[in-house]
């Protein structure tokens, strides 16, 4: 019997919390009398229901020590820094984008992303990300009309 | 008129100067993010969904198909050149496919393994050709209730047989469904789950989903996990001409592969790993050289490879016939048929007929395509594994903000789409599979409709569900599917 793992314990927690997240969502739900044999409530009640049964399932497992997480490469500790690399470039993208508009705001992110993977040449990294990014929005927004909106370096175009 | 004629008439469609053009994109642009690790077929065509507000559904459906082919044979590449088995379904050709270019004979496994899916691709294309008019008359007796049990059918082998673990395959299920419901309820009106948020009375955009899972939730995957760039690509050292002992070992496993695969992924099940594992130890049961297995067999490369492709054309056969997709690609696909207003079931072979019979054609036409861009332009394709995982993560994730980004500027897309992405993560950490959140998240709205539309026949009396012998057969079976492992361990147990 393996630890049990603080991690699963808390996914089948947050399944539970979903479960009951639709539940109370699903009483929010006006109903018009003109639907009373099965109207919009019934679909919501039964996933509800069972996101929290699973859930239950799940951390009774988790606790039990049954079901911790992948199991092959445990050996393999979590990577905080490149998940940290990867949750500032997607921000920074989220944030930005509005502003700096696409280019600048992907150029940034793949940069990131690329730091993430381990590379460790930035200036190469942000070269390659601008050249991509430019062609990219010239590609979607010029050939195939996808509107990406404004931004700093786009207007240029 | 009768299916060889409507073949022919599909060649007529798919023959067009323009339809091969994008039979050819499909197939090359499906061969490249095939062999790419981390970058799959329901990823591709869900970044691709925009384009059913430009372009012809014809066009389109023929580009979609033409990536679903072409993601099979680029997977194999990888799978032997990298042992990166990019999907559950090529594992198994990873398995001897490796040990046979260790060995030197990299050529030869990619030579059968090419030739193979054409074999299985067109034995499979055939079979849906054939198998597509029976299933329609059949399915034109289904009322909602065989619908609504059908549906419960597919739910429940999809997540709770396929996988690692039931209960986690049925939480990723309803987790899917719940998405599906968000926004406006169609037959009400009455907005569900929308948390006051404008944006999400239009529902969850399915590209956000596929997106989020598929490619931010696998880049924070491999990122903390680091299993990126640890494998090394083997050259091809040897003639990619099969020797004459090849040949009479492969083209049995071929068949075998085929006639294994169809059936299996033409069933609401689904599923492309059950054919390939029973391929291989049924290769391995019948092969002279029993010994061989495990040190890169090539009945093993041969036999599975047929079972994955002739597979994936069974697939087409529930989505085309049925309107019932059993994989996340599948599932795209019929959102792209919704986008059109088409909605895909046993009228659809009739009302869109050009458009189904075109599409069958052009599967013919991709499997011959795909055959020559595999085997004499196999070095370029191993070019493509060349390509540092630093910049190519980069660049998914600049795709998958282009994808997002794109459907209306808004950075709540973008938010949503980095929550599921997180979601994603956790759920390839904690071992739950992705692509019944797909199925659940088309399939689950339709599902409600069905059960809805019964209801209303019956005036609310659920016992009708049970009652028809044939919605009762379909729920047995589904009951059967999850209960199984259950009964058989209680079983074992109560007889020590």
């Amino acid at each position: 019997m393996q630890a049990r793992s603080t991690g699963a314990i808390a996914v089948a927690l947050g399944i539970v919390a979903v479960g009951l997240v639709v539940g109370y969502e699903t009483t929010q739900i006006s109903l018009s009398p003109a639907y009373s044999k099965v109207g919009p409530k019934a679909f919501p009640t039964m996933v509800s229901a069972g996101l929290v049964i699973l859930g239950l399932a799940l951390l009774w497992h988790a606790w039990r020590g049954a079901w911790t997480a992948e199991d092959d490469d445990d050996a393999q500790p979590t990577d905080w820094r490149a998940l940290g690399w990867l949750g500032f470039g997607l921000v920074f993208n989220v944030a930005l984008i509005g502003i700096l508009g696409f280019i600048l705001a992907s150029t940034v992110l793949f940069a990131s992303v690329a730091r993430a993977f381990g590379s460790l040449k930035p200036a190469r990294d942000l070269a390659i990300a601008f050249v991509f990014s430019a062609v990219c929005y010239l590609g979607f927004v010029k050939v195939l009309g996808i509107n990406m909106g404004a931004g700093v370096l786009e207007r240029l175009f | 008129m009768d299916t060889l004629g409507q073949l022919a008439q599909g060649f007529g469609v798919a023959l067009t100067p323009m339809n091969i053009l994008w039979s050819f994109v499909g197939v090359v642009l499906g061969t490249a993010i095939g062999v790419l690790p981390g970058l799959g077929p329901a990823l591709t065509i869900a970044l691709l969904l925009p384009l059913t507000y430009k372009v012809d559904a014809t066009g389109v459906f023929i580009l979609f198909a033409g990536i679903y082919y072409g993601a099979m044979y680029g997977g194999s590449t990888t799978s032997i050149l990298l042992n990166t088995p990019g999907e559950s379904a090529t594992i198994i050709t990873a398995l001897e496919g490796n040990k046979m270019a260790r060995r030197g004979r990299g050529g030869a496994a990619l030579a059968t393994a090419a030739i193979g899916s054409f074999v299985a691709g067109t034995i499979g294309t055939l079979g849906l050709t054939f198998v597509a008019p029976i299933v329609v008359d059949f399915a034109l007796k289904f009322g909602p209730a065989e619908y609504f049990s059908l549906m419960i059918l597919a739910f429940v082998t999809v997540s709770a047989v396929l996988g690692n673990s039931a209960i986690r395959g049925l939480a990723a299920l309803f987790f899917g469904i719940w998405l599906g419901l968000i926004g406006v309820d169609l037959q009400t009106g009455q907005a569900r789950f929308t948390f006051g948020i404008l944006e999400l009375l239009d529902g969850v955009n399915v590209i956000i989903v596929a997106v989020g899972l598929f490619a931010v939730g696998e880049t924070l995957y491999l990122a903390a996990r680091h299993r990126y760039g640890q494998d090394e690509i083997l050259p091809v050292k040897d003639s990619l001409w099969m020797t004459r002992e090849d040949w009479s070992r492969s083209w049995k496993a071929w068949l075998r592969g085929s006639v294994i695969g169809f059936p299996i992924g033409a069933m609401p099940a689904g599923g492309a790993e059950v054919p390939t594992f029973l391929s291989y130890f049924l290769e391995k049961k019948l092969s002279k050289k029993p010994e061989e297995f495990g040190h890169g067999a090539i009945e093993g490369v041969a036999g599975p490879e047929a079972a994955n492709n002739a597979s994936a054309a069974g697939v087409l056969v529930p989505m085309l016939t049925l309107g019932l997709p059993t994989s996340a690609t599948a599932a795209i696909m019929l959102s792209a048929f919704q986008s059109y207003g088409i909605n895909p079931g046993p009228q659809l072979l009739m009302t869109q007929s050009n458009l189904v019979w075109g599409l069958i054609a052009s599967l013919y036409i991709g499997n011959v395509m795909l055959l020559v861009l595999n085997l004499p332009l196999i070095g370029l394709w191993v070019k493509i594994l060349a390509i540092p995982a630093p910049l190519l993560y980069g660049g998914i994730l600049v795709f998958a903000t282009i994808g997002t980004y794109g459907i209306s500027q808004s950075p709540i897309d973008l938010i949503l789409l980095y929550l599921i992405g997180g979601i994603g993560f956790l759920m390839r950490k904690y071992d739950f599979p992705t692509a019944p959140v797909i199925i659940g998240m088309i399939l689950g709205p339709l599902a409600e409709q069905e059960f809805r539309r019964a209801m209303t026949i019956a005036q609310g009396d659920v016992t009708v569900l049970f009652t028809r012998p044939l919605s009762l057969t379909l729920l047995m079976l589904a009951a059967l599917a999850v209960l199984s492992p259950y009964i058989y361990r209680w079983w074992t147990r109560a007889r020590t």
